[in-house]
């Protein structure tokens, strides 16, 4: 059987095709130029995740395939993608953004940074859409191998070597596990399509799928939960990313965590969507895990990198109990929450990356004592941002966290939305120890002026959008909503 | 509208007192509150006329206050008679303190807060008589008790003043339980606390009963017995009495307007006020009896031996105010309220005389440490001496109409509590007469005992404070004699027009006019007898009270003690309550509910802190491991947890 190729199926992919020439191109760009040309290199990259921006936003309407015939297809575009892979576009740009200062001046900067993101948010892209097992991997790996490099980019900084081969290690064990689950399923199911996978779980109502089957969705979802390090999987997290350069901790904390989440949500919302009474125990724990390990192992830190580390399990058990919800309202939360989580924890990188004495980076809390005298303008955002994570109305991580738990109590989830309001209250003290470090401790030397442009730029935007979001929040709603209702057809009609 | 002003008045002075006394000075605040509360007097008395003489009782409705469900409570001032007459007490008396305080007080450095107070006490008393149903009349009473407590412990600075003021404030608080509980009760049998609501169906609940722990009881007697609980803390009777000696720690206008004439009486003022529900319960009738006649025959004994000039008086309060609740429990509501105006004006006048006294001793308030000194005090000695025949019910003095009355009701009512409330009235009365003399003979009479330096001092007070006592004496001499008619007399039902209510089963007040000539006769034989005694006590034979007291030692240190009333309420209640307070502190609030609570938690999430820290031990075969166990756990209860 003969099949004739098309370019016009190729157009559902066309922001990954689209990256993944310009990734090239400015590869080529880069060696064949005598200077190091970073910030040139991010800048281009940055015009590239806008216009691959731009196509995503085109794309979104109807659900198409490629890469395969029809429904069967290796790689699937719609609503819930377009929207995902937005947030991650707009969180790789973010933190690209912020990178060139803090690379030049830790004598870093390098062409190859730019496009190793470019080729991440290109695997993050392909996660997002994936629609086969084959394809889940390559995109993961893709992304994976990047985010290695990227961890050890300071590969004369013995914390940040030190965090890339742990991150390696682990990443590749988790890679294994996952591996190692999809073949059981495969062997026992005999397909890799995530739409064959469903169509066999769903004929099979009322019997019960074999074991083999259960403890290979295991494997897989203990693969998926490396990437979002929900507890127990969560170990490489305080470590990568306080060794990890700075700009790289931001990017860790945003995108790939975001697009991981969208993986998980897909996988198990779509080869596994009829198994849900199966998975829901896995994930309600991996959520309790999560936020309870996330608000407790928090308060001992003193290392601001290591606290936005633990602050983002807790979130990602926040998010968890959207999933846990198994519904459109459900996964409407977990959008909302991602895009709040992501102005948040960009602003927040934005401010430790402005944390420098004398151009020295500092990361340590105290060394934030007395900002409120030395730095309102930034201590102002700090607090907004804390306070948001803490989950204060009216602002929106008070929002996000409320329409999570708002599905899991519709969902008949009640005990995991008190448990997780509970762990909400933990977490609150050691985010509002920093408001308090910041505006009632004695100041000590104070912070050098932040004159990077983009840096405040980001800093501003995610102040205005946590504090503007209670008054509009009409859009995002609305297209969080849209992009929920993807996944859930049945529902849907 | 003239109502309206008569009552908020007050409170508008004492706001602009108290709020704006630094602009104002001394001076201002001074005028603002003797002008606001001189007017509120000046408006009583058109008030008194159109009320009470022409029997115009109107009810002004201000604002609704509460609305929900069947709770329906408004902002209503209620005039009639009852309130007329309190209306002319309160204000008078008040504005003739508010005149005496420009002067007794001038040397204080806070005159704008002590005149705000007054004030603020005049309205809440004023919102008292005026109120139309119970929840605005416990405003009242609050408002009263809060103005009570503020003022006692006006010199702050004295621990004294301090501890009398917190013991006012927490024995009343015993008090305003059981009235709260009466209101909920009245709430409850009614379904409404408007006064007019349920006095008119008071007669078809007269044998409604409630069901209390597995008793049926007389649900009319059990409310008018919780309310009478709350009249007997504001009106210090026995149990519930210990406050107002201490009370005196206040200055002595305080003593005068608060402790003496106005809040004191407000027990006795809301009890004739729900004269239709009490007089449906014989039980209640009879425990204010015994409690009134115990209370005039307690307080009386305790007064005899007294030092303080200023706890004498007080004790004699406490004594009078038994009179009034024992005229109430024989169902003579006139003759009660008759008293209590009587005696707001004398018993005002002998505080303010006392502090007169005080003033030109260079404030020494020990008897003993007096003497002679009516010489220099003429003014202030002729009207102690009015004030005190007014007490002793010396005849055609106000107390000698409405003392007799009240004996003559208690023999008339014919009833075995009522013989006894009569003959330890008498017994009072006798008492009554010798502290009274004791106190004039000691304070004025004699050699002088003071020392040199004070007595050269001893100085006439000026006339701002001479002319309330004036004024107030001239009320202690005609007050009975132009009130008798009316309050007691052949025109009272007339006069009453309705505002107490007497059944036809309780004449007492009808056979007064019936009764022996002896028994009328008894209280002024008594009075004079304890007038003669004092005289040969501590004019005559000096030596007979000490030779008295060391005759019947144990006597004189069980009265003197005041009848060991308050160490008996510290071993019963004061250690007790100290004890277990410190016991739930430290054990209950310190160890169970901080140790629990937010000590325990805060302490827990640091345990679990470092634990969680430590675990994160940067290993990377640590936590290799913590996936694998991880893995092993989800697998492991799927297998063991398979359907």
């Amino acid at each position: 059987m003969t099949q004739t190729f098309a370019f016009s199926s190729l157009v559902p992919a066309l922001p990954e095709l689209f990256l993944t020439v310009a990734a090239l191109a400015l590869l080529m760009l880069g060696v064949f130029r005598k200077e190091d040309g970073c910030r040139q290199s991010t800048l281009l990259a940055i015009i590239a995740m806008a216009i691959a921006l731009v196509l995503t936003s085109q794309l979104g309407g109807s659900v198409s395939y490629a890469f395969g015939g029809g429904e069967a297809g290796l790689f699937v575009m719609d609503g819930f993608g377009a929207f995902t892979k937005a947030m991650v576009l707009l969180g790789s740009a973010f933190t690209l953004g912020m990178s060139g200062t803090f690379l030049e001046r830790e004598k870093i900067g390098r062409f190859e940074y730019p496009v190793l993101v470019l080729f991440a948010t290109v695997g993050m892209m392909i996660m997002i859409s994936a629609n086969d097992f084959m394809s889940l991997y390559l995109g993961l790996e893709l992304q994976s191998l990047s985010l290695y490099v990227l961890a050890a980019y300071h590969r004369d900084n013995l914390k940040a070597t030190e965090a890339g081969v742990k991150y390696f290690v682990l990443g590749a064990l988790a890679s294994g596990m996952l591996l190692y689950g999809a073949s059981l399923l495969y062997g026992f199911v005999g397909t890799t399509s995530f739409d064959g996978l469903a169509k066999v779980f769903g004929a099979e109502h009322a019997v019960r799928p074999s074991l083999g089957v259960i403890i290979g969705m295991v494997f897989v979802l203990a693969g998926l939960a490396f990437k979002i390090s929900a507890v127990p999987f969560h170990m490489w997290a305080p470590d990568v990313y306080e060794g990890a350069p700075t700009p790289v901790t931001a990017f860790f904390a945003v995108a790939p965590k975001i697009a991981a989440l969208a993986l998980f949500t897909r996988v198990i919302t779509g080869p596994f969507g009829d198994l849900a009474g199966e998975w829901r125990q896995v994930v309600i724990f991996l959520a309790l895990a999560s936020m309870f390990l996330g608000a407790f192992a928090a308060i001992g830190q003193t290392n601001i990198k290591r606290l936005m580390a633990y602050s983002s399990i807790g979130h990602v058990g926040f998010a968890l109990v959207g999933i846990a919800a198994n519904s459109v309202l459900g996964i409407q939360g977990l959008l909302i929450y991602l895009a709040i989580y992501l102005f948040m924890n960009t602003g927040v990188f934005a401010i430790i990356l402005s944390m420098r004495q004398k151009g020295r980076l500092v990361e340590g809390i105290d060394d934030l004592a007395g900002l409120g005298k030395t730095h309102p303008a930034m201590a102002f955002v700090m607090m907004v941002l804390m306070f948001s994570m803490a989950g204060i109305p009216p602002l929106a991580g008070f929002w996000g966290k409320l329409y999570v738990f708002l599905a899991a109590v519709e969902s008949g989830l009640m005990a995991l939305a008190i448990l997780g309001v509970l762990s909400s209250v933990v977490s609150a003290y050691y985010y509002l120890r920093i408001i308090k470090v910041m505006y009632f401790d004695e100041a000590l030397e104070p912070f050098d002026r932040q004159t990077d442009r983009p840096m405040r730029l980001v800093m501003g935007l995610s102040a205005l959008v946590v504090l503007v979001f209670t008054f509009i929040p009409g859009p995002l709603l609305v297209g969080a909503k849209a992009a929920a209702a993807v996944l859930f057809p049945a529902a849907a009609g | 509208m003239m109502y309206v002003l008569a009552i908020f008045l007050p409170l508008l002075a004492s706001l602009v007192a108290g709020l704006f006394g630094r602009t104002l000075g001394d001076r201002g605040a001074q005028i603002v509150t003797c002008g606001a509360v001189g007017t509120s007097a000046l408006l009583s008395i058109p008030i008194f006329l159109t009320v009470a003489m022409e029997g115009h009782a109107v009810t002004i409705t201000l604002l609704s206050w509460i609305q929900s469900g069947t709770v329906d409570v408004s902002w209503a001032l209620k005039f009639d008679t009852l309130t007329a007459v309190m209306m002319i007490v309160v204000t008078w008396v008040s504005f003739m303190v508010h005149v005496y305080s420009v002067g007794y007080m001038s040397h204080d450095p806070s005159i704008p807060r002590f005149m705000s107070y007054l004030s603020l006490f005049t309205f809440a008393m004023l919102m008292l008589v005026t109120s139309d149903n119970l929840v605005q009349l416990f405003f009242g009473w609050e408002g009263v008790g809060v103005a009570s407590y503020l003022l006692i412990g006006f010199w702050y600075e004295k621990p004294s003043a301090c501890s009398a003021a917190i013991k006012a404030f927490l024995v009343n608080r015993v008090g305003d339980f059981g009235f709260a509980l009466g209101i909920f009760g009245a709430y409850f049998l009614f379904d409404t606390v408007s006064f007019d609501v349920i006095f008119a169906v008071a007669p078809e609940k007269a044998a409604a009963t409630v069901v209390f722990f597995g008793h049926e009881w007389h649900a009319i007697t059990i409310v008018c017995l919780l309310l009478f609980v709350g009249a007997m803390g504001k009106s210090a009777q026995l149990g519930l009495h210990t406050w107002l000696p201490d009370a005196m720690e206040g200055p002595t206008p305080v003593s005068a307007l608060i402790h003496a004439a106005t809040m004191v009486t407000a027990g006795v003022f809301m009890v004739a006020r729900m004269s239709p529900l009490f007089e449906y319960s014989a039980t209640a009738l009879m425990v204010v009896t015994v409690v009134g006649a115990a209370t005039a025959f307690f307080a009386a004994t305790v007064g005899c031996v007294q030092n303080d000039i200023k706890r004498v008086i007080a004790y004699s309060t406490c004594s009078q105010l038994g009179y009034m609740f024992f005229a109430i429990g024989v169902s003579a509501y006139q003759a009660a309220i008759f008293h209590l105006m009587t005696h707001a004006f004398f018993k005002a006048l002998l505080f303010l005389g006392a502090g007169s006294v005080i003033h030109a001793m260079s404030d020494e308030q020990d008897i003993r440490r007096m003497g002679g000194i009516w010489r220099h005090v003429k003014v202030t000695w002729a009207l102690m001496w009015i004030g005190s025949l007014a007490l002793a019910g010396i005849p055609f003095f106000a107390g000698y109409y409405s003392k007799d009355v009240i004996l003559e009701a208690a023999w008339a009512a014919g009833s075995p509590v009522g013989q006894m409330a009569y003959w330890l009235g008498i017994a009072a009365a006798f008492m009554t007469a010798f502290y009274s003399w004791r106190l004039l003979i000691l304070v004025f009479h004699g050699k002088p005992r003071a020392d040199e330096r004070v007595m050269a001092h001893v100085h006439e007070s000026p006339a701002v404070m001479i002319v309330p006592l004036l004024v107030l004496a001239t009320g202690a001499v005609f007050a009975g004699w132009v009130g008798y008619e009316l309050f007691v007399g052949h025109e009272q039902l007339h006069f009453w027009a309705g505002a107490i209510k007497n059944l036809p089963e309780h004449p007492a007040l009808e056979n007064v006019h019936h009764v022996p000539g002896w028994v009328a006769l008894a209280p002024t034989v008594v009075a004079v007898s304890g007038i003669t005694l004092a005289f040969i006590f501590y004019l005559v034979a000096p030596v007979l009270p000490g030779l008295l007291a060391k005759t019947f030692n144990g006597v004189y240190r069980f009265l003197l003690n005041k009848w060991y009333f308050d160490e008996l309420y510290d071993v019963l209640f004061v250690r007790p309550a100290f004890r277990l307070g410190r016991g739930l502190w430290k054990g209950g609030d310190g160890a169970l509910i901080d140790g629990v609570g937010p000590d325990g938690v805060a302490a827990a999430t640091r345990v679990i802190a470092a634990r969680v820290a430590r675990a994160q031990s940067g290993y990377l075969y640590h936590y290799a491991f913590a996936m694998l166990i991880g893995v092993a756990a989800f697998v492991t209860w799927y297998m063991f947890n398979a359907r």
